[in-house]
């Protein structure tokens, strides 16, 4: 899927034949950039490279992960999704305290079933209503925290009986030797990045997201397509809360409050233009690895953990600028 | 003998490939009004921009007054006196008539505080002097186009205005507006304000202009003072070349009615529309800019519900509700908006060509590679595309290239109709006879063609029959044998001619 990914990224980038030293780092910084924090840290703190360490960095970026796959659509089809952290608290909530009620099955289909509903409704707003998609999830966002505490009753949700269940398998489950997190964050890596890179669909979502006028100039249903990207987010969401509530078996009301701004910087860091038509799932993946080693990094070489927040978005926002300067030839805007 | 408020003295402005104005001289004198006239493309636009300070003249010289003036930029030409009023507004329409007015200048008290007081003051003083029926507090957005143009005048009334350009100013206005608009140009002109007057409409080019000048094809063709003159001669300078150019194609043989558009209407935007194209025929649409003639299209693309009428396609009434339904019944629309409709600049050559049909080229679940690149391969032969590939950004390309990858996007749909609209707005000259040489062979090869186009030499270089349209109306249609450039002028601005020819 990297191949795929990296032939729609040069498709995607403009470059010329004349490739200059500006449009490769424009097309690769990311990667560089990755690199370049790898070897640091593996510099600074001996326990960077440790396999334990870097397997513990992806399971615990998976969730995170996950969740941005979902958010790579909605970005590229031209749209934001904030509403994504406090849908996986609703997820996280329902399937666990469903479980009990319905058993694990049972559970997560009704959770899986709540959750794109919900996502539902957010494609219809934005793609249909065309309502202005960073409103709509922002209140979205307020909306779905108010459904949790309501479904909740403000309480902690808990499994009771955490030994007679087969549902910590996602959360706690290995299969070949891998984390089930991890495995299922590569999965659907795997198939939304060929969805996006190979499909009819895919190529919809760039052509929406690019130009909608032209998309719909060219009989595209945009309205549908946007529709679709949420309702993949919220599909992605919903796993992810599986995951969640499946790790820990118990959870409180908040517990994806703020991952909207985490998934959002992670897709920015990827690439992924927040006007749209531009981004891949690879590079996503690569944006959620690089916040994932950077807070992981930064604990090792004995930072506290409050200074991540400061230094991950200092490095969003170095991101974001170079990119730019590297579009545009120059390092500040020519309109002063 | 006065000494002109403005002078161009042989200037010449080259664009890769395109030698935009070659030589021209042009002057207006103080309290002169001054016509520009000029098909589209002949130059006038490039000449106002070497003016204002957008372009830079590649040869010749300004003179303001009897200085020499260089323009860097616009705000160094509205230094110098030279003030546009643009046929699209550039105002603020959430801030009052005072501030667009005053904007950037606004009267300071201490600590960089607004004077209202003296800015309110001040506008309504020049609001006086032209007599409008609003205020300095007045917001802009809630005035009418006129009244915002007045807002533009008004505007350049503040500086020491040595002449006044007027960019078609009564595209959007009323009869009645518009004889306040003259008004205002008395008033400039007793004040010693030369002023630039471009505008199609021949009317009001000899109601108030004192002289005309011509341009074609990027050269001075030559002033005319008003009163000793007549349309005719006007016209006659204008389109100069060989009439001929504009019936030297073959008529290719029309086979059965395609479609068929039957008192059509849209509310405001157009009214009772009727007419038929045929396969084999092109059939161009020729009118002003907001005549109707792209709301047609855009009805006929699925785009604009019709208040009332029918069209049918190959004698079947269909219903269009959107751009999927139309591509479904075969019908295909080339936009005039190039990069804001045609095309995701965004993307490669190749996968804008294909858009309409991606959902079709595929194996298994995914998109065949192969499948469009042989498309992109036909199409890139055909119509002769040059990019060094497919997975060339289409942002990157020419505009003839660009619109290129439109019509081949269309073609590839193999349509029964196919709507070009403005086929060669800001392409160069070269692509530009390429396409008009494609649209004729499009017409021998079956395909019913329907161009929309506002340049005169281009609706009779490719149509077989022509549609004069005028404020949402159809004034008459007329075969490529009996048109003239006249009678299609006088169409175009509302004169009916011919004893009520209005069916097609």
């Amino acid at each position: 899927m990297s191949e795929a990914a990296q032939e729609r990224s040069a498709r995607n980038a403009g470059g010329s034949s004349g490739a200059k030293v500006g449009t490769f780092l424009a097309k690769q910084g990311i990667l560089i950039a990755f690199v370049l924090f790898m070897v640091s840290f593996a510099l600074a703190s001996e326990r960077f490279l440790d396999p334990d360490n870097i397997l513990g960095v992806i399971r615990s970026s998976a969730i995170l992960g996950v969740m941005a796959l979902g958010v790579t659509f909605v970005v590229i089809s031209g749209n934001l999704d904030l509403s994504v952290g406090s849908l996986m608290s609703f997820s996280t909530i329902v399937v666990l305290d469903l479980h009990d009620t319905l058993g694990p099955a049972l559970a997560i289909l009704a959770m899986f079933g709540m959750t794109l509903a919900i996502g539902a409704v957010i494609g219809f707003l934005v793609g249909y209503l065309r309502l202005n998609s960073l409103i709509v999830t922002l209140g979205m966002l307020s909306a779905i925290h108010g459904l949790t505490l309501t479904w909740s009753g403000g309480q902690n949700m808990d499994i009771a009986d955490k030994a007679g269940t087969w549902f910590a398998v996602f959360g706690q489950g290995r299969a070949l030797g891998i984390p089930m997190p991890i495995l299922m964050f590569a999965l659907l890596a795997a198939v939304l990045g060929i969805v996006l890179a190979k499909t009819p669909f895919g190529r919809k979502v760039y052509a929406v997201g690019g130009n909608g006028t032209a998309a719909t100039f060219s009989g595209i249903r945009r309205a549908r397509t946007v529709f679709t990207c949420y309702l993949i987010s919220a599909f992605c969401v919903a796993t992810a809360g599986l995951i969640q509530a499946s790790r820990s078996m118990g959870s409180q009301n908040t517990v994806g409050q703020g991952m909207e701004l985490e998934v959002l910087a992670a897709v920015i860091l990827g690439g992924a233009s927040l006007m749209g038509g531009s981004g891949t799932i690879f590079k996503t993946v690569i944006g959620v690895l690089i916040l994932g080693f950077i807070q992981n990094g930064l604990l090792l070489i004995g930072l506290q953990f409050y200074v991540q927040f400061v230094v991950t978005w200092i490095i969003i926002i170095l991101a974001v600028w170079l990119d730019i300067a590297a579009k545009r030839g120059r390092l500040l805007s020519p309109i002063a | 003998m006065t000494r002109p408020a403005l002078r161009l003295e042989n200037i010449v402005k080259t664009f890769p490939g395109v030698r935009a104005l070659d030589g021209v001289s042009f002057e207006v004198l103080p309290g002169e009004v001054h016509a520009l006239m000029g098909e589209n493309g002949a130059g006038k636009s490039t000449l106002m921009k070497v003016l204002g300070g957008i372009h830079q003249p590649n040869e010749g010289r300004i003179l303001v007054g009897e200085e020499p003036a260089v323009m860097a930029n616009p705000l160094e030409a509205k230094a110098k006196g030279i003030v546009f009023i643009h046929q699209e507004l550039s105002l603020a329409e959430e801030l009052s008539v005072a501030e667009n007015i005053y904007l950037g200048e606004l009267p300071r008290k201490s600590f960089g505080r607004v004077d209202w007081a003296t800015l309110y003051a001040r506008t309504d003083e020049i609001l006086k002097k032209l007599k409008v029926g609003f205020d300095a507090r007045t917001m802009v957005g809630t005035l009418s186009i006129a009244n915002q143009q007045m807002v533009e005048i008004a505007r350049a009334l503040t500086v020491d205005a040595k002449a006044v350009i007027f960019d078609e100013p009564t595209a959007s206005l009323t009869d009645s507006e518009k004889v306040v608009l003259f008004e205002v140009i008395d008033d400039l002109k007793k004040d010693g304000v030369g002023i630039i007057y471009i505008s199609h409409r021949m009317e009001e080019i000899f109601k108030i202009t004192d002289r005309i000048s011509v341009l074609r094809d990027g050269e001075y063709r030559g002033t005319l003072v008003t009163k000793e003159t007549t349309e005719d001669d006007v016209t006659q300078l204008m389109i100069g070349r060989s009439l001929d150019l504009s019936r030297n194609h073959e008529h290719a043989e029309v086979g059965d009615v395609a479609l068929e558009v039957r008192g059509l209407s849209c509310g405001d935007l157009y009214r009772d529309i009727s007419f038929e194209i045929r396969r084999g025929e092109v059939v161009g649409f020729y009118g002003l800019v907001g005549a109707g003639r792209t709301e047609i299209a855009e009805t006929l693309f699925g785009l604009r519900a019709p208040s009332a009428g029918q069209i049918l396609l190959d004698g079947e009434e269909v219903h269009l509700g959107s751009p999927v339904d139309a591509i479904a019944r075969g019908i295909s629309l080339v936009p005039e908006d190039r990069k804001g409709q045609g095309l995701v600049l965004g993307m490669n050559c190749r996968d804008n060509m294909t858009l309409p049909q991606v959902g079709d080229l595929t194996a298994g679940p995914f998109v065949s590679d192969g499948a469009e690149i042989a498309i992109f391969d036909q199409y890139r032969d055909k119509l002769d595309i040059r990019t060094p590939g497919w997975r060339q950004t289409v942002g990157n390309l020419s505009g003839g290239n660009q619109q290129k990858i439109v019509i081949g996007k269309w073609l590839s749909m193999h349509p029964t109709l196919l709507i070009v609209d403005e086929p060669t707005r800001g392409i160069d000259v070269g692509s530009k006879s390429e396409i008009h040489k494609l649209i004729r062979q499009l017409a021998s090869q079956g395909y019913a063609v329907m161009v929309i186009s506002s340049e005169m030499p281009e609706v009779l270089h490719v149509s077989d029959r022509i549609v004069a349209m005028y404020h949402g109306e159809l004034i008459r249609t007329f075969t490529s044998d009996e048109v003239t450039e006249d009678s299609l002028i006088q169409a175009i601005s509302g004169i009916r001619t011919d004893g009520g020819d209005k069916a097609a």
